[in-house]
């Protein structure tokens, strides 16, 4: 800690420290106690749906990796494919093919608001969480292959050698070594898909930039409601970054 | 109308507009790479070689622009730049000028461009071997010559996975500028939807557009890794 | 070195910036409305052009009033804070003139006044009243005078806030909408559209309540404009007079526009 606030450190946090006070006591902070609740409940949604894409998309994205490296050609072909389109196009366009594409296509098939489905069609949260999930397994299907065909292969020979079926050795041997060298990258890229997440505001589903947006419109306010959403990304980002390096400090390594 | 009577690259087709949108997404990501790719050897400079001053600050750069997401600062920059710019002229006494929409969408890239850069060539720089910077100096070379004949030269191999990925983020990311309303191919393709109601057809030809700029970068940056790696031992 | 290097990319930057941003003349005005599609007002066509009833206004008024217009499609929930920033300097895109928006920017006189239509699903039975949208999913756009009313009148309704009109119109022809509150004009040439006659009809007229729906459209302005103010006012008062209002209205509408 000693070594953290040498003397021009504490200058620049002093500065820091003004800036913020003066932006605190000048600025038009008047609307917050109006909307403290949808901004709470924005955030809700936002870490919803970063953590339910993160996990569907993991779940996704290793058996895209693993098919990359061991499988016949024609399945290992189509993944590459997936990923690269994934990877090719942005999240935008994605989301608006998913949402608006499909969409356009209800009316043509009547049979759809009769079914079971209906009501999730009509929301806008399925397709948000549907694009996201895509998206963040074609990135990570590729982060996965890359650590899949990282791991040293006298591991895996080790793992036959003993006896291991196919299932047990990736579940065993493959998968762990292949996550852990795949953890740091892992963790930059959920940081993106938070990033990603103001993407949803487009498509009405009602996150934290889309809470702020409201805010923006029914007060007209242009840099505060900004300034404000800006800082709960900061928060969000370094509680993630932290939370990932306190795991990857827990795994217990011998340098390979 | 058919599919391709819809495609068509004259009016009353919408290819030709879907083009004029592509050529201004690119243009911004040119524009918006380099830019960052200006910020990102002074901001890797600082870093490396600035005052503690300097370091803090843009450690402080690099640590907001990417924890926060593109979109949000893509709007603050967008309108709150350009009037904090006329703010500032005004202080000084100058008139306010006009920035043109093509210019903010590049100056928006390209200062979030440039906090990705500044690691990537920061850690870039790092690995170059300290023997040869330091050859460099004792031959009296000055910091310009230094520059321009080590260091840019042997820093571009380890970079460029680093680059070419900020890259293609770079031509992604001029998608999002269709959320203030610059007339981009994802905007374009919207307006197109929006008056033909083939949305289907019009986002897939969008997402075609922009797969076949990633698929030509791919090759391109190939061949410059090509180039650039020549004489280093082959990676795995 | 750090210093060199430092001031070479200062230099560059600073060159950069003022060879990119000494544009256009100043006595250029700068016209802003929605840069997304939005019949029968402003509507693009394939070849980038902007047509509609409102472009021929502005085209009209800014000839009447001797200014040099130029036409800046806007992103529609940024189209306020653009005007306060000087990115563009009069917004002519359908801006109902109200309270709310009074106490940030300047209105000229008004240039039309229509009421709000609820227009929904053909095969519900409902009425345009509060009761009638109870427990439906209600459309409407952001930052528009319709929001506003359905934040404040339509408490049992599901609302949701769209970035344009048009995805909209997407959503109600897709079944994801009930009902949706929009201009009655932009409503009627909707219901005269294919799928709009396929998926939807008129409900009725919204409630009337001036405080929120506002006295008008209006030509958006920074406050302070005095002088832009009144030539636009002539402007208005001048088309009307020599009857190029009725002139262009005609073209598109069988009714007069203009409202009490």
């Amino acid at each position: 800690m000693k070594s953290f606030f040498t003397p021009h450190r504490i200058i620049l946090l002093a500065i820091a420290g003004a800036l913020v006070a003066i932006i605190a006591t000048t600025m038009r902070w008047d609307w917050l106690p109006n909307y403290y609740g949808d901004l709470l409940a924005g955030v809700w949604i936002t870490l919803v749906m970063l953590v339910s894409t993160c996990i569907l998309g993991m779940l996704l994205a290793v058996p895209l990796g693993l098919i990359q490296v061991t499988g016949p050609k024609l399945p290992a072909l189509l993944c590459k494919g997936f990923c690269t389109i994934i990877r090719g196009t942005p999240l935008l366009l994605q989301l608006w093919l998913i949402y608006y594409g499909v969409g356009s296509l209800f009316p043509q098939v009547p049979e759809i608001r009769n079914s079971m489905l209906w009501p999730y069609l009509r929301e806008a949260w399925p397709y948000g969480v549907l694009a996201l999930t895509v998206s963040f397994a074609g990135y990570e299907g590729e982060v996965m292959r890359g650590a899949f065909a990282g791991v040293p292969h006298g591991e895996l020979e080790a793992a036959r050698a003993y006896g291991m079926g196919r299932f047990t050795m990736v579940r065993r041997i493959w998968l762990p070594r292949a996550l852990h060298r795949a953890l740091p990258t892992l963790t930059g890229e959920v940081v993106l898909q938070l990033k990603s997440t103001p993407l949803l505001a487009t498509i009405t589903v009602v996150d934290l930039y889309a809470v702020v947006s409201k805010i923006r419109q029914e007060t007209y306010i242009v840099y505060e409601p900004m300034l404000l959403l800006a800082l709960i990304y900061l928060c969000l980002t370094g509680i993630l970054v932290v939370t990932f390096r306190y795991f990857e400090n827990k795994i217990p390594t011998r340098d390979v | 109308m058919t599919a391709l009577e819809l495609l068509a690259l004259s009016p009353p087709g919408w290819g030709g507009l879907l083009l004029k949108g592509l050529a201004m997404s690119l243009t911004v990501a040119f524009g918006g790479y380099f830019l960052g790719l200006l910020i990102g050897i002074g901001g890797s400079f600082g870093k490396l070689y600035g005052g503690p001053v300097m370091r803090d600050l843009l450690d402080v750069y690099t640590t907001v622009i990417r924890a926060i997401p593109e979109l949000v600062l893509i709007v603050l920059l967008f309108y709150a730049g350009s009037d904090l710019v006329n703010r500032l002229l005004l202080l000084f006494g100058s008139r306010p000028i006009d920035i043109n929409g093509l210019v903010a969408g590049i100056a928006v890239i390209g200062i979030v461009q440039g906090a990705y850069s500044t690691e990537v060539l920061r850690g870039a720089i790092k690995a170059i071997n300290p023997g040869q910077i330091e050859a460099g100096r004792a031959y009296g070379m000055g910091p310009g010559l230094l520059l321009r004949r080590i260091i840019l030269p042997a820093m571009l191999p380890h970079a460029i996975p680093g680059l070419s990925n900020l890259w293609l983020i770079a031509t992604k990311d001029t998608a999002l500028l269709a959320v203030v309303g610059f007339m981009e191919l994802t905007l374009a393709t919207r307006q197109a939807g929006g008056a033909t109601k083939a949305y289907f057809l019009f986002f897939s030809t969008a997402g075609f557009l922009y797969l076949t700029v990633t698929l030509l970068s791919n090759v391109g940056i190939r061949m410059i890794e090509r180039r650039a790696c020549r004489g280093m031992p082959d990676v795995g | 070195m750090a210093k060199r290097v430092k001031q070479l990319f200062l230099m560059a930057v600073m060159i950069a910036f003022c060879a990119g941003t000494v544009s256009a003349a100043d006595d250029t005005i700068r016209v802003g409305f929605a840069a997304e599609p939005y019949p029968p007002f402003t509507v693009p066509d394939a070849s980038g052009n902007w047509t509609g009833w409102e472009v021929e206004i502005i085209d009209a008024v800014c000839q009447e009033a001797g200014l040099n217009c130029e036409l800046a499609p806007t992103a529609w929930d940024g189209i306020i804070p653009a005007l306060v920033s000087k990115k563009i300097d009069l917004i002519m895109g359908s801006l109902s003139i109200t309270e709310e928006r009074l106490k940030t920017i300047d209105f000229t006189d008004k240039y039309y006044n229509t009421p709000a239509y609820v227009v929904g699903n053909k095969n519900m039975a409902f009425a345009a009243t509060p009761q009638g949208l109870k427990g439906k999913v209600l459309g409407v756009q952001t930052a528009t005078t319709h929001a506003a009313y359905a934040e404040k009148h339509y408490k049992d309704t599901k609302v949701k806030q769209y970035p344009t009109q048009d995805e909209i119109n997407q959503d109600l022809v897709s079944g994801r909408l009930d009902a949706t509150q929009a201009d009655s004009l932009a409503m009627a040439e909707f219901l005269e559209s294919e799928e709009g006659r396929a998926c939807c009809d008129l409900k009725g007229k919204a409630i009337s309540d001036p405080a929120i729906l506002g006295r008008g459209i209006g030509v958006g302005l920074r406050k302070g404009n005095e002088a832009l103010k009144e030539k636009i006012n002539a402007a208005i008062k001048g088309i009307r007079e020599k009857g190029i209002y009725q002139e262009i209205t005609q073209k598109y509408f069988k009714v007069d526009v203009y409202g009490d």
